[in-house]
């Protein structure tokens, strides 16, 4: 199994860097332009100039060197000169998003903590209410509880955050004024009111989320539950006199969990990628929000290093997927 | 800018699509098999839920194709003497903000809606199970096409989408017209843009799956690898399938109308279930039953999908279908 | 609820009009600075950069606008009021040379920066070689045109010198968009070190009401008073968070319905939903009128997909059927802009016939347009040899009137379109629709097939606007040598592909022309080439930017040629 991380890991190089090359063409060849929101009265020369002070008078493959270079040296350097001390990074140019002319990663660090609070709070829900609700959908099909978790899952799912979201803000923001509906990332929590403060501006937007997410997940979990309910080795268990909770919750569980733990790690790097409608409509201006508006703007550099992020993050997430697989299921060998 | 926004919600999720109402399972047409056919649709017939649910469906199918033939107001019709009417005799279901007749405007945006939901989700299921299960089940490719895999779960879809449209709109619309091209486009673009997870869940039950003894077993006889997959490997990851098709029926349809957002989709006056339930959204609370209807006629094929979908799925699992 | 309510677009308007008269009434609360808590502001397209040499947007200016200074402003009525200057410069008062090679401005005596180091002329020299530096890619370069050098004379006195007499001199360092930087801040942002210098772009020193304490590029803005602002008795708000995200729905609901905020920024929204909301009293709305007109741009030549891409809409190939006045001019008749506007615009637009609907000085006041009359088109179309098919579809010569028409993704412009089709429909000419991504339509890529300037399309439509209240460099785009053709990498911003001698002889005669009757005289005709006579253009609604207010904030004023925040200064909270 070790060998068989460290190989995968190794060939994530080249595959990571293949990727990035692809992402770059894609965005160099999509039709946007990052001066598409400059007002029309601005003559073709001026937006000429305003291209090149962009970087964009050079060629594709040296500006993607060049990203290469900022990504993966002048980063990196920064950070361990702001962690150390050091120098080592004076002088360099850091990857400069083309909207805001700052430093990717300082905008990125600064949406990190309301993403990963809001969508990873909300995953985190997601995940842990619908195992049970899976798991018990499963074990008593077609009862009351499973009709009423189909029901409220499949609604849940077919109707977009866009509405539900807007919903939400209706009933419990406007009319009831239970929780606001416009998110404050410059809260910052020093003590019970501001954390009562804090739950509360993040309960309509983890709700809506998590209802998502738990839709998906527990549909998967019931549904391998229910093959693995039918198998022989479950009578065995049984005929061998194992308690009713061992056998469901210790040989079945265990065995269905392969197509969850696979929707979970596509799931989670998502996390990072953020919920893009969920934080508009809240007004959480996340990662995702962040994603929407460079995607918006063309502001390639941003797009890249968000998107790039992402792949390893997938690139990651699916390795230890896959390393679960055998942890769960040792009859999965690699080699 | 809410216009795009989404997009890239659906590029998170959506990664769960595909679907035909017929799971893949089909065994080689040979004379028996007639039989078992007509054993698993006895075995439908006694799972009321399926029933219930494959009625419900007939009947959205019938409202949006044969409905326009007996409903025959144009749904682009702009009236503004009638404009944002309630429910009477010339209007059904009321009219919208341009007085079009909101009854001929969901049959219309049925047709739509389920077409492009219905084929995408076929496409992206095919490709998924196809991939998946090559990829558990032939290890020298699980390399390759996992990677494959990894990287289309790592590409940002709003440019992908939009490199699209600019590359093949045109040639498309001259090639099949412009609603071929355009229909093409839409399933298309949501079907290659979202076989990854099914791939992903396919291939991990697969790896599993070709260990077990009746698979060794098969393997020592000497079954030949597409005899084996069809016969023995894809029945028994129809469940996974099964639910990433109904999940896939939900995100493709809202897919659909997130696409239009680009200008990917059908001219922008005509309607789909999704750009209805959208374009009533920040009007909900004057016209609440122009966001309920669209709402719940996604709700409703969501769920008779997955209600046949379980029908089937216990239909044709023989250690039930003995009982 | 299921009433209809064909008067709520009317009240709506009825009540925003009253509002357009409110700074005449306006009186600066109390004479005493702060005290009046928190302003939240929402902005639902997010500032990135508070510097508009960088983003001319409105969602940067206007936050920035708090902060850094132009040397004037244009009032709502045109008229320009000085801001840092001590006088608006006029050929009386010297300030402009009566040749009018230059202009020279005068700064109000004792300005102090809001760390409290003087204003200079150096400043506005300084902040003009910045935009100028031909290494920095500035945004408002244009605004800065023929500018050949800059002279601070003393401390208080600058000079713009030209190339050459402009005769519409004052435009740098006029309105929110090229205010007066800090030299000893930006010193090190000249040239190419100015796109990457994120402290001085993001927390710029200014003169204004208001400074920046944090800021988060997509996010938050957060104000805090000056304490060196040169009024002692404003701003009444001791602090200002300007938030951003979501849509504007959704900023109105948090105004007019939660009460969460105080102020939304531009609402193009159904008119019924926000008449109904403003009706529950928490809130009011505002229309400040500039110079946006939403207008369709009938395309010259030929966009048939069947020609090489080279040659695609350009001029060697004329339109088979716009070129015919008659058909342009049917069109346009067959279109109710009233009810248009109404419809889809309600409180934010009013029908109009001319793209230069402000300065009044300017405008041509034709109104010819605004009745629709589909059966004096159906007779000129008739008249003209276009014949109903079969199909209801007129054709002459074996050319069918049908059209393709394109227009960004934007639920107020698909009904229009829908609108409009139906209109069309009714003379006999057939419509395709086509809605583009935003960014992929007013996208310059030469390699966008979708975008505005390479018009693929037979008809398209977009809002235009111009920010100096003289519309010559406005008109100017319109000459032939602007059309856009794969020779200038379809970068000319004549869109329409309009070419006329006779124009560009006006053009040029414009710019010669220094007497403002003249000048006004020469646009209106210029205008009316293009719309009224012409039919190129199809002015539709000439478009407001509505804003929502919480009942209790004071002192908002519109101002159709600044920010939304121009006179932020003056708000306050009533009791």
């Amino acid at each position: 199994m070790l060998s068989f991380a460290l190989r995968r890991l190794l060939l994530a190089i080249p595959t990571l860097l293949f990727i990035s090359l692809v992402i770059f063409l894609l965005l160099e060849a999509s039709p946007g332009d990052p001066l598409g929101d400059v007002p029309l009265t601005v003559p073709p020369e001026v937006k000429e100039r305003m291209r090149e002070a962009l970087g964009l008078g050079q060629a594709w493959y040296i500006r993607y060197v060049l990203w290469l270079k900022q990504f993966f040296w002048v980063e990196p350097l920064y950070w361990f000169d702001r962690a150390f001390g050091t120098g080592f990074s004076e002088g360099m140019q850091r990857i400069i998003s083309f909207q805001s002319r700052s430093p990717v990663f300082d905008v990125i660090a600064q949406r990190l903590p309301q993403t990963l609070t809001v969508v990873g709070m909300s995953y985190l829900i997601g995940v842990l209410i619908a195992i049970p609700i899976g798991i018990v959908s499963a074990y008593k099909q077609y009862s009351w509880f499973d009709q009423i978790g189909t029901f409220v899952s499949m609604v849940g799912f077919s109707l977009p955050t866009f509405f539900t979201g807007v919903v939400l803000i209706i009933v419990f923001g406007i009319k009831l004024q239970w929780f606001p509906s416009i998110y404050d990332t410059t809260l910052r929590v020093t003590d019970w009111d501001s954390f009562a403060q804090q739950v509360r501006q993040m309960v309509m937007p983890v709700t809506v989320l998590a209802l998502y997410n738990a839709a998906q997940i527990s549909r998967f979990m019931r549904a391998s539950m229910l093959d693995n309910l039918r198998q022989d080795y479950v009578r065995t268990a049984r005929a061998k006199g194992l308690s009713e909770r061992i056998v469901v919750l210790k040989h079945v569980l265990r065995n269905s969990l392969i197509p969850v733990v696979t929707v979970i790690a596509l799931g989670l790097p998502a996390v990072f990628g953020g919920a893009i409608i969920t934080e508009q409509v809240f007004k959480v201006n996340g990662l995702g929000q962040l994603l929407i508006l460079a995607i918006n703007a063309n502001d390639i550099p941003m797009v890249m290093t968000l998107t790039f992020i992402f792949a390893v993050l997938i690139v990651t997430f699916t390795l230890i997927a896959d390393l679960l697989y055998g942890v769960l299921d040792p009859r999965i060998r690699y080699d | 800018m809410t216009d795009r926004l989404l997009i890239e919600e659906s590029a998170v999720n959506a990664a769960a699509p595909g679907a035909e109402a017929l799971p893949p399972a089909a065994p080689p047409p040979e004379a028996p098999a007639r039989s078992q056919w007509r054993d698993i649709w006895r075995q439908f017939r006694s799972h009321r839920g399926a029933m219930v649910a494959l009625v419900m469906f007939v009947a959205i199918i019938l409202f949006v194709t044969v409905g326009p033939l007996v409903w025959t107001i144009e749904p682009t019709f702009v009236d503004i003497r009638a404009r944002n009417q309630g429910f009477s005799a010339a209007h059904p279901l009321g009219t919208d903000q341009l007085g079009r007749d909101l009854l001929a405007r969901l049959m219309a945006g049925g047709q739509v809606s389920l077409a492009v939901g219905l084929t995408a989700m076929a496409i992206a299921l095919s490709l998924g199970s196809l991939i998946g299960i090559s990829s558990g089940y032939f290890r020298r490719l699980d390399a390759p096409l996992m990677r494959l895999t990894e990287l289309f779960l790592a590409l940002p879809l709003l440019p992908l989408l939009l490199l699209m449209v600019t590359l093949f709109r045109e040639p498309l619309g001259k090639a099949m017209g412009p609603a071929g091209g355009t229909f093409l486009l839409i399933v298309g673009a949501i079907g290659v843009t979202s076989w990854m997870q099914t791939a992903r869940i396919v291939r991990g039950e697969v790896l599993g799956l070709k260990e077990r003894e009746f698979i060794l077993a098969a393997k020592s006889i000497g079954t030949p690898a597409p005899r084996m997959i069809l016969r023995h490997v894809l029945p028994n990851v129809v469940s996974p399938i099964v639910v990433a098709a109904t999940l896939g029926i939900a995100t493709a349809i809202i897919t659909e109308s997130a696409l239009s957002f680009l200008g990917l989709g059908f001219p922008p006056d005509f309607p789909t279930w999704g750009r209805l339930l959208y374009d009533a959204v920040d009007q909900m609370q004057m016209y609440p039953w122009r966001v309920v209807l669209p709402g719940l006629l996604i709700s409703l094929t969501v769920l008779s999908v997955n209600y046949i979908g379980d029908g089937l799925r216990d239909a044709m699992d023989p250690r039930i279908r003995k009982r | 609820m299921m009433i209809p309510r064909p008067t709520a677009p009317a009240l709506a308007l009825a009540v925003a009009l009253p509002a357009l008269a409110l700074p005449a009434l306006v009186t600066p609360a109390l004479a005493e600075r702060g005290g009046d808590g928190e302003l939240r502001v929402l902005y639902w397209q997010a500032a990135t950069v508070l510097n508009p040499y960088l983003s001319t947007g409105a969602k940067d200016v206007d936050p920035a606008s708090m902060v850094i200074e132009p040397l004037a402003i244009v009032a709502d009525d045109g008229s320009l009021v000085p801001v840092l200057a001590a006088e608006i410069p006029s050929v009386e008062n010297g300030g402009i040379a009566a040749d009018f090679t230059s202009v020279t401005w005068k700064l109000k005596p004792g300005l102090v920066w809001s760390d409290g180091s003087p204003v200079t002329a150096e400043d506005v020299k300084f902040t003009a070689d910045y935009c100028m530096d031909p290494a920095f890619g500035c945004a408002v370069l244009a605004e800065f045109e023929g500018i050949a050098s800059v002279e601070a004379l003393d401390a208080q006195r600058v000079r713009l010198n030209f190339d050459a007499p402009r005769y519409a001199p004052l435009q740098a360092f006029v309105g929110g968009r090229t205010p007066v930087l800090q030299k000893a801040q930006f010193q090190p942002c000249m040239g190419a070190a100015g796109a990457s210098c994120t402290a001085q772009n993001f927390g710029p020193v200014g003169t204004g009401p208001y400074r920046v304490t944090e800021f988060r590029p997509g996010d938050v803005a957060v104000f805090e008073i000056n304490p060196h602002y040169r009024d002692p008795a404003k701003p009444a708000f001791d602090r200002v968070t300007v938030k951003g995200g979501g849509d504007a729905m959704a900023a109105a609901r948090a105004v007019l319905e939660s009460g969460e905020y105080d102020f939304a920024w531009n609402l193009q929204l159904p008119p019924e939903s926000v008449a109904a909301m403003e009706a529950q009293g928490k809130g009011r709305l505002v229309a400040s009128f500039g110079s946006m007109v939403e207008r369709i741009e009938l395309n010259q030549t030929d966009p048939s997909p069947d020609l090489p891409a080279e040659e695609r809409s350009t001029r060697a190939h004329p339109h088979p059927v716009l070129t015919d006045p008659a058909v342009r001019k049917a069109l346009s008749m067959a279109i109710d802009r009233p009810l248009l506007a109404e419809l889809t615009y309600g409180p934010a637009g009013k029908p109009t016939c001319t793209i230069v609907p402000v300065p009044a000085a300017y405008a041509s006041g034709r109104d010819d347009c605004l009745a629709q009359d589909i059966e004096g088109a159906k007779t000129l179309l008739d008249e003209a040899g276009w014949l109903p098919g079969p199909d209801g579809i007129r054709a002459k010569d074996g050319r069918r009137l049908s059209l393709l028409f394109q227009t960004t993704v934007n639920p107020v412009r698909q009904d229009v379109q829908a609108l409009v089709k139906q209109w069309w429909s009714e003379i006999g000419v057939e419509t395709e629709l086509k809605a583009v991504d935003g960014a992929s339509f007013f996208g310059g890529d030469p390699g966008n097939p979708d975008s505005q300037q390479k018009f693929h399309a037979d008809a398209q439509m977009f809002t235009d606007a111009f920010y100096i209240p003289d519309p010559a460099s406005f008109l100017n785009k319109f000459v032939c040598s602007r059309i856009p053709s794969a020779e200038n990498q379809w970068q000319g911003n004549n869109s329409v592909r309009f070419c006329d001698e006779g124009y560009d002889a006006g053009i040029a005669e414009l710019h010669r022309s220094a007497e403002p009757e003249k000048r006004q005289e020469i646009a209106k005709r210029l205008t009316d080439m293009l719309t009224a006579e012409g039919n190129y253009l199809l002015p539709l609604v000439h478009r407001g930017m509505v804003s929502a207010h919480a009942g209790s904030l004071q002192g908002v004023a519109p101002n159709g040629w600044e920010g939304q925040l121009w006179n932020v200064a003056d708000w306050s909270r009533a009791e």
